[in-house]
């Protein structure tokens, strides 16, 4: 069975963005960029599905710029096979993901695809649920756990109240949640012998698709602050403070 | 055109998410529909039709919607779609899981979290763990909207109850299968919707001493038990108590963090509370900075205290 595992490049989760003063978005300038950290979660996924033999193949798969090719090594280097770029500038709404992801999967004939639950820039939530619709095939968000059973997989999902456990029949779509397992660094031979290892490089335009977005952004604004609060030296006065003035206890 | 909800219940009730899902779709237009999709859930189509300015409750039954599963429910919502220029649900676990395949079946972009309606058609959404705010506007036939529920206030209870009409679910073949929920037993309130949350961090150190430390604390004050990241990755506390940007977002009226430096991915999840305590020994944490009052020392210590004197 042969794994698809898309990618998105994203500002690096340690970066603090800024509004850009006019309105029109975030200053990403010069910011450091990194791997989806749900997206890291899902090809160690797969490469340990590999490793214990569930999966014949690792495929990652990335929609972005031409930069996008270093998450793309990165994840060779974590053990992936070969990689997809398929290269697309501005605000790519993931709609648009989902049917470049359709597309995708259909050609390379996966068997399952994992990807993160959430980008930490858009903070959507939308891609596999979108992609599991466009293909339709099932789907199981917010993985913590995901064993194969022939034609389908047990998935132990993360929900508000707790855990849940469905079977999905394959092929299928999953998420990944933060505790599905702790992504390995790439060692130094691993990242060197990524470089040799294969990544090609397709446009929407040849997949036939349009990927203009549907909705408009009007502009980005800096959240609402808080003032700036006290610090008290004493439980008897934060006590005092949380009765009198905040009036909360 | 009417305005189409998916509720979050459990079957036997129906959860304050909901309602202040209303809350939110009573802002966009007046005919809001509420659906419920179940198994035996006539108690939770009867509380939805109590409350205010509800037009009907549609009530949808079958075993595979007993838990929602995401392809029928999906479809259900699908099948309904045409009457509805917008379709919304609150950002629980089941609207975020369902709501997308519906926006994707009908090729339509979705708004996730939005935690503003400026107008029929355009929202606010927080982007990059809440430290930007999207003004976004949608002109799509169908609005396919999650509403972050802590945003808003919730409907409350009418004085006459909305009719309860039957839906019959469309056949789709069955992708998915339904195991078994474990969920995280508790007597304390419900962490998304309490007014006063504890919250741990990973300065616990341990299960044992989380539970020793936070719990006395939290049920002196009839409070939700919360936890950051690293906590629940640790293993102090269970995935449902994680609060932030992937977990729970709350706004209660009190928030105490104790032992939580304040990574804005946990930020992302509290800031909004309306008065924020933080304990913690390093005076530096930047939660300090998002605290109205905070005090610099030992969790091990402080919070014991706070316990002893409350």
């Amino acid at each position: 069975m042969k794994i698809l595992v898309p990618v998105k490049r994203v500002v690096d989760h340690n970066v603090k963005i800024r509004v850009k003063s006019d309105g029109s978005g975030v200053d990403l300038a010069n910011a450091k960029m990194s791997m989806n950290p749900f997206d890291e979660i899902a090809v160690e996924q797969a490469v340990r599905m590999k490793e214990s033999g569930d999966a014949s193949e690792v495929v990652v798969v990335s929609v972005g710029p031409a930069q996008a090719q270093e998450v793309l090594r990165t994840a060779l280097a974590m053990g992936a096979d070969r990689a997809i770029l398929v290269l697309a500038e501005g605000r790519i709404e993931p709609l648009s993901v989902a049917k470049i992801l359709q597309n995708v999967a259909k050609s390379e004939e996966a068997g399952l695809v994992i990807l993160g639950k959430q980008a930490i820039d858009d903070d959507c939530n939308q891609t596999g649920q979108m992609l599991a619709a466009l293909l339709g095939w099932s789907q199981a968000t917010f993985a913590s756990k995901i064993e194969m059973a022939g034609e389908s997989a047990l998935v132990t999902r993360e929900i508000d109240g707790g855990l849940q456990q469905i079977q999905v029949t394959l092929p299928a779509v999953v998420t990944a949640d933060l505790r599905l397992n702790e992504p390995r660094y790439a060692s130094l031979p691993n990242i060197m012998k990524a470089k040799k290892k294969p990544l090609v490089q397709q446009t929407p335009e040849e997949l036939g698709l349009s990927i203009a977005p549907r909705l408009n952004v009007l502009r980005v604004e800096e959240p609402a602050a808080r003032a700036s609060g006290i610090k008290v030296g004493s439980v008897a006065e934060l006590l005092d403070k949380l009765k009198t003035e905040a009036a909360v206890i | 055109m009417a305005i189409l909800l998916f509720a979050d219940h459990d079957n036997a009730s129906l959860s304050e998410h909901s309602a202040r899902a209303l809350g939110a779709a009573l802002q966009i237009g007046a005919d809001v529909d509420i659906l419920i999709a179940g198994q035996n859930a006539g108690a939770a189509a009867e509380a939805a039709a109590a409350l205010t300015d509800v037009r009907r409750v549609l009530l949808a039954q079958s075993d595979v919607l007993a838990e929602r599963l995401a392809e029928p429910t999906a479809a259900l919502i699908v099948q309904l779609a045409g009457d509805y220029d917008t379709i919304l649900a609150p950002a629980t676990s089941s609207g975020k899981n369902v709501l997308p395949r519906v926006a994707a079946l009908l090729d339509v972009m979705q708004l996730s979290e939005v935690t503003e309606i400026v107008a029929a058609d355009t929202f606010k959404r927080p982007i990059y763990a809440g430290n930007a705010i999207e003004v976004v506007q949608s002109s799509e036939a169908v609005r396919v909207l999650t509403i972050r529920s802590a945003s808003f206030a919730p409907a409350t209870t009418g004085e006459t109850a909305a009719p309860v009409v039957a839906v019959e679910p469309v056949a789709s073949p069955a992708l998915s299968s339904f195991g078994q929920n474990l969920l995280s037993v508790s007597d304390r309130p419900d962490l998304s919707s309490a007014r006063i949350v504890v919250s741990g961090g990973r300065a616990l150190g341990s299960k044992e001493r989380f539970e020793e430390v936070i719990n006395p604390l939290a049920d002196k004050l009839g409070a939700a038990v919360g936890a950051s990241r690293a906590a629940v990755d640790a293993g102090y506390a269970a995935n449902d108590y994680q609060v932030g940007q992937t977990g729970k977002v709350v706004a209660p009226d009190l928030y105490i963090a104790c032992g939580i430096s304040g990574a804005i991915q946990h930020l992302a999840g509290m800031k909004d509370s309306r008065v924020i305590v933080a304990i913690n020994s390093d005076e530096e944490a930047p939660i300090f900075q998002v605290a109205d009052y905070g005090i610099v020392g030992d969790i091990f210590d402080i919070v014991p205290q706070m316990e002893r004197a409350l």
